[in-house]
């Protein structure tokens, strides 16, 4: 099967989100799609899969032109896709997640759901990818979901699979096993469309290279012949810093102190078992791990949002053990929270309003009953001058600016407050290049002004790139303390998935 | 990792609240119910047949159940069984509060029973009406106005025809406020809380006004005779709970039958899959080329027939005519049903009884000597009904996308 | 200042649609007519009714004042209603807040003997504190227990109901030698003045300074919206409790602030219908304002200047509505239809631009509730 994409346009009020795209992809070969985030990956596919209808172009499958007016025709095509945020129902069982919307009934409609699971058994054996059909997938790691979806997809016979940003939430270690996957698809006679932002990933695994740049592709690349500097140039316009500049870190006192914290979920689960560790003035302490290690969880603790169940905290020499957020913002504490959407800003209101809003109470914007609204605007007007925030009128809502820039808006509240130590999550998730080199950059800014910093991320990249300090997660615990420039990417992706590697040369502890 | 019972700061604090409720219960039962000497008689059958307590005896023996409850909850909880001793409390202590309102006198338990499952059936039917749309992702705060014109058009549909056809014309009825209620919320996207409201207004108005306009002066139009009891062999000869639930009028079976239906169809079919999958998580059925849209179209007329078919108890299995505002706001104690028994249909089932109960017994209790005033006997059930939410039921968890309107694009 | 124009245009198209709905419906429903096919007939009974129905709420100074009375306790309850809403609340009590605020005004209105000065802001006083402590209740049970807010506020409005019942059997407010619930009447110095009291000898002027305060409360409600510390704490739990958990708000003590805060303003329109309108308490002194607050605070989409434009629409329609029934045929309940018909087509932008044929930019709206919560 070829299928192919012809003059895609796709327009949304104000943006252009594809302009005039040509691909095409066969059966038996590995495309990967690279651009920054933003750069349209996701709008395509989503034609391509029949959820937006294009404003202009033609989609052909063995050069006729078809029409997909739902996500059904696009499957019935033999199209199959894996989104970035999975497709699954929390509540469900695997086996009800897969055949949902192809149910085996019985007499009367009734569920077949012993067909169903053996169903799941099935496929789940024939690609060797190791699934309980019971299992309730909110309970399950992220990258068990992500092979729930990879079975909905082959259960649906799809020709052509693509894989939107499906490494994200791997460890090193399951990003290997998720090439064999697409090297077993592509064996069986199938064709993956790869979508990144990844260049090492998509070096490895693609057969041909298509970049995608504001909402155009700016051009191919063989991956036998191309270097990872060349298509990031390409991705971005122009050459990008592919490490972050720091100088040593010269760590001071101990700022952020934990001891044997312990937290228990209200399902009854420890996700975060027994760990110590310290943050010292000045150094950048990184968190690795694997989304759904009890990182969350953590820091929702150490912030002030989630009961402990036993140990210590102590910031700055103060004991905060019990502190709310709003005494740990008054003791120096910034947060830059893992989802922007829903826990960093209030998106129905005003920039300026979200610019206050950790330290809205403080007497030099409201006297304890008035909000002194004249000073916010004017320290909004500089925060967005000074953190680069890209908007015409800082009265606006905040949800009328783009991903990075309400990401911005965040590390400006949070970095220009008075504070001792950072707690940062996810801080650059899902934003173009450009802010994530400008956060970055801020928050080394912050170290080198003395500032304790906590970085949690499962960009490993991201925390191999900023820490000065590496502790791995896993499982609600802290199984290793790494050296960032002594270990390779590989050992702390085995740290990662709870093995050891045999000879650890980086390991401090 | 860990395989101990482990318990969160959170669930510390529930158990530590229902602990506390139970003892509240114990003080009530102690302090209040334990006044009154006397025997309480509770008719448990037509014939007569009677049960008689000593209500301060008894009132003695449930305050200090409750207390054991009390302690055995605050020290290590009932683990899985704490809903199941939560109901029974529930039943124990409204056994105590009837046996300490009637010490001295007698009634008829059997009658007040047989009153309240027939006054179940428009919460019922109402609250099922609220799962479907809400199960399937749309808020229906609109219950109350499909009620309210389902009682409308059933009495006059039954008036000038007959039963079947007025029950069939409230069930119509019922399916065209649901089809408004889609239109707007689904495809004008409207808030759902919004059209809600303007529904149940609407109903509210119109049926006042027709009732001035062309009842009054047409009596003919709203007149009929409602459906007769039907005892159902063999069960209806159970003692006691043959009388409550198997002499009944043809709605009370049907809102059984709903019940058992609805939870089966919801649990164990395709549909009822694909309709908690577009209130959990509508795109993840949408990219499995589910039709979202349509799927909650046709469940939100299927809720609407539920309730409108509820509306028609009114003048086809009760009184025989319309009335102005008839419903009297059941539309939104079925909407509590909804939230209490948290959104399954057997859960709302036991919330509508619940309800139905406080309503029967404040009919009956005006009648008891108690020398507490009568008005306080009346709030009770409500003040129950406010204590277990708050104490037991605590916050539940809705359906994710209820409210939400669903984006194809 | 443009949007509300804009906003203004199409309350005003939705009032025509609905006004366009509502004579179709008494033609269609007039049974004479369909039986004789006389139809010129019908047109004339929409004309009276219109014409009586706008010479009700505007014509004259009686209907003005009319107008005026009937807004002041939907005001003042669609109020309560809209900043529960801004604290993400579904505040369905106000009834109960109402009787419970009217109650403890009526206690003040009879119980001193003060100047007027005095006795009126305290027993307005006394009604918001009643009402604020009803209100505070349900808000304590949700932030304490999480016992949703739409249960409570049910269950409360009947246990008012019953208190009220109750209370006024009781010595204490129960009329002298009256057999049924009615309670004492206030003194005469506590009574609301009359606004059009420079009229001498018009007694059919039932307008009240009740009015007036309704008209301070949505002032306040502005300022505390938007000027305050608190207001903008309530947006921000309101909008996305989740943010306002991490940037340190109580949201649990904001949840009870917000009913403590809707609870006296419906306790307001209580203790102004008590102490303006009746001068004494029964058990239908709340009648279905509290429900009707909720359609107002709808339509005004939970803003102070939209919930004072809906209230006004609203009572303006309840003052028409009584002399439409009066003077023709068609029942007041009309109004009732009305007032579903423009929450309707005000909510749908959309609908009411493809009736007109408007040509512009849709307005988005944001929710009023976001699903249930936890």
């Amino acid at each position: 099967m070829k299928l192919e994409l012809r003059g895609i346009t796709k327009r949304f009020p104000g943006v252009v989100a594809n302009d005039d795209v040509n691909l095409s992809i066969s059966t038996g070969e590995v495309l990967a799609l690279v651009g920054e985030n933003g750069a349209g990956k996701s709008t395509l596919m989503n034609v391509l899969y029949g959820l937006y209808k294009a404003d202009e172009g033609e989609i052909l499958i063995d050069d006729s032109v078809v029409r997909f007016t739902s996500p059904a025709d696009a499957i019935s095509a033999g199209i199959g896709m894996v989104h970035q945020h999975f497709m699954l129902v929390p509540v469900f069982t695997v086996a009800e997640n897969v055949v949902l919307g192809i149910e085996p009934t019985k007499r009367f409609g009734a569920l077949d759901i012993d067909k169903a699971r053996q169903l799941v058994r099935e496929v789940s054996d024939r690609y060797n990818l190791d699934l309980d059909p019971d299992a309730i997938v909110e309970d399950l790691p992220v990258g068990v979901r992500q092979r729930v979806e990879i079975v909905k997809v082959l259960m649906r016979d799809a020709k052509i699979v693509v894989f939107d940003e499906p490494t994200a939430v791997l460890t090193p270690s399951e990003i290997i096993e998720f090439f064999s996957i697409v090297r077993t698809l592509i064996a069986s006679g199938k064709g993956v469309v790869f979508i990144t932002h990844k260049l090492k990933e998509a070096l490895t695994i693609a057969d041909r290279i298509n970049v995608l740049r504001r909402g155009k592709v700016a051009g191919a690349a063989d991956p036998k012949t191309a270097t990872e500097a060349q298509i990031a140039e390409m991705m971005v316009g122009r050459a990008v810093q592919l490490t972050v500049n720091k100088k040593p870190a010269t760590p001071g006192d101990a700022v952020l102190n934990v001891q044997n914290l312990s937290v228990v979920d209200p399902d009854g689960r420890k996700v975060v078992d027994d760990i110590s560790f310290v943050v010292h003035a000045g150094e950048i302490v990184g968190v690795a791990g694997v989304q759904g290690n009890g990182q969350t969880e953590l820091v929702e603790t150490l912030s002030g949002l989630r009961r402990l169940n036993s140990g210590q905290i102590t910031l700055d020499g103060k004991d905060v053990t019990h502190s709310s957020p709003r005494d740990l913002h008054t003791s120096g504490m910034g947060h830059i929270p893992e989802d922007r959407q829903l826990q960093g800003l209030v998106t129905g209101m005003s920039i300026t309003e979200n610019l206050v809003l950790t330290r809205y109470h403080d007497g030099m914007f409201s006297d304890g009953v008035k909000m002194k609204w004249p000073k916010a605007k004017e320290i909004a007007k500089e925060l967005v001058a000074n953190y680069d925030i890209r908007t015409s009128d800082p009265e606006q809502l905040a949800s009328t600016l783009s991903g990075g820039n309400q990401q911005k808006v965040i590390v400006a509240r949070e970095l220009s407050r008075d504070i001792r130590l950072v707690l940062a999550a996810q801080p650059t998730r899902g934003i173009d290049v450009g802010s994530i080199e400008y956060i970055h950059e801020q928050i080394v800014k912050e170290r080198d002004s003395g500032t304790a910093v906590l970085i949690v991320s499962t960009e490993l990249d991201e925390v191999m790139a900023l820490s000065d300090r590496v502790l791995v997660m896993y499982r609600g615990k802290i199984v290793a303390e790494l050296d960032p420039k002594k270990v390779s990417h590989m050992d702390v992706g085995l740290y990662m998935a709870g093995s050891r590697p045999t000879e650890s040369a980086g390991a401090k502890s | 990792m860990n395989t101990e019972l482990l318990v969160s700061a959170e669930q510390k604090k529930h158990a530590r609240n229902v602990g506390f409720g139970y003892l509240g219960l114990a003080v009530i039962t102690l302090a209040v119910f334990s006044r009154r000497p006397g025997d309480a008689g509770f008719k448990l059958t037509e014939s007569g047949t009677s049960l008689t307590l000593p209500a301060q005896q008894f009132a003695w023996i449930f305050g200090i159940v409750f207390v054991a409850l009390a302690a055995a909850q605050l020290l290590r909880g009932f683990g899985k069984l704490s809903s199941v001793v939560l109901s029974l409390a529930t039943a124990v202590f409204v056994l105590s509060f009837l046996s300490w309102a009637t010490a001295g006198e007698s009634f008829s338990l059997v009658g007040m029973l047989q009153d309240t499952v027939s006054r179940s059936v428009p919460i019922t039917l109402g609250a099922l009406g609220g799962i479907l749309c809400e199960r399937s992702g749309v808020i229906n705060i609109a219950i109350e106005g499909m009620l309210l014109a389902g009682a409308f058009t059933g009495a006059v549909g039954a008036s000038l025809t007959n039963l079947w056809f007025g029950t069939i014309i409230a069930m119509l009825t019922g399916v065209f406020l649901a089809w408004i209620l889609a239109v707007f919320s689904i495809k004008y996207r409207v808030d759902q809380v919004i059209v809600g409201f303007a529904i149940n207004f609407f109903a509210l108005g119109i049926t006042s006004f027709l009732s001035f306009r062309v009842l009054v002066p047409n009596p003919d139009y709203n007149s009929l005779v409602p459906v007769m009891p039907i005892s159902v062999p063999l069960l209806s000869k159970i003692p006691f709970i043959g009388q409550i639930f198997f002499v009944q009028t043809i709605f009370v079976y049907f809102s059984f039958a709903a019940v058992a239906f609805l939870t089966w169809a919801m649990y164990r079919t395709r549909w009822g899959l694909r309709t908690r999958a577009a209130g959990e998580y509508p795109k993840a059925a949408g990219t499995l080329g589910v039709d979202v849209i349509k799927l909650r179209y046709r469940n939100l007329m299927i809720a609407g027939a539920v309730a409108g078919i509820g509306g028609a108890w009114w003048p086809i299995g009760t009184v025989g005519r319309f009335d102005q505002n008839i419903t009297g706001g059941r539309g939104f104690i079925a909407l509590a049903a909804v939230i209490f028994g948290r959104w399954h249909p057997v859960g709302a089932f036991s919330g509508a009884m619940v309800f139905a109960l406080a309503e029967a017994v404040r009919l009956k209790i005006g009648n008891f000597d108690t020398g507490i005033p009568s008005e306080f006997l009346l709030m009770a059930p409500y003040l129950v009904t406010l204590v277990v939410v708050a104490g037991f039921v605590g916050a539940s968890r809705a359906p994710k996308a209820a409210g939400q309107p669903y984006d194809e694009q | 200042m443009k949007d509300l124009l804009k906003s203004l245009r199409y309350t005003l198209l939705a009032l025509v649609a609905s006004l366009l709905v509502g004579a179709i419906i008494i033609v269609i429903t007039d049974v004479d007519a369909l039986k004789s096919g006389d139809f010129g007939k019908a047109f004339s009974t929409v004309f009276n009714a219109y014409k009586s129905l706008f010479q009700g709420s505007f014509w004259g100074v009686r209907s003005i004042s009319n107008t005026i009375a009937g807004t002041t306790p939907l005001l003042l309850s669609g109020l309560a209603v809209s900043i529960a809403f801004k604290g993400g609340l579904f505040n369905i009590g106000a009834t109960g807040q109402m009787l419970a605020g009217g109650m403890t005004s009526l206690w003040v209105g009879f119980a001193f003997d003060g100047p007027g000065w005095l006795q009126v802001p305290l027993a307005v006083a006394a009604g918001a504190i009643g009402g604020a402590i009803f209100g505070g209740i349900a808000g304590l049970l949700k932030a304490r227990t999480g016992a949703h807010e739409v249960i409570t506020t049910i269950m409360l409005n009947s246990i008012a109901s019953f208190l009220v019942l109750w209370l006024l059997k009781t010595t204490l407010f129960q009329r002298e030698g009256r057999p049924d619930p009615i309670s004492k009447p206030i003194s005469e110095a506590s009574r609301l003045p009359r606004l059009f009291g420079f009229l001498d000898g018009r007694v059919d002027l039932v307008a009240h300074a009740g009015f007036i305060v309704a008209l301070l409360a949505t002032l306040f409600y502005w300022w505390l919206l938007k000027r305050t510390t608190v207001g903008f704490e309530l947006r921000a739990t309101g909008l996305n409790s989740d943010a306002a958990k991490y940037a340190g708000m109580k949201t649990k003590s904001l949840m009870v602030i917000a009913m403590l805060f809707a609870g006296g303003f419906a306790g307001m329109a209580g203790a102004t219908e008590v102490l303006g309108t009746y001068g004494y308490a029964s058990t239908s002194l709340a009648g279905n304002i509290g429900f009707d607050a909720i359609a107002v605070a709808l339509l005004g989409q939970s803003s102070p200047i939209g919930t004072l434009v809906s209230a006004l629409l609203f009572g303006a329609l309840q003052a028409g509505g009584r002399s439409m029934q009066a003077n023709t045929d068609v029942p007041v309940d009309l109004i009732i239809v009305l007032r579903a018909l423009i929450v309707m087509f005000v909510a749908a932008p959309l609908l009411v631009k493809a009736m007109f044929r408007v040509k512009s930019q849709v307005v988005s709206q944001g929710q009023t509730f976001r699903g249930w919560g936890g």
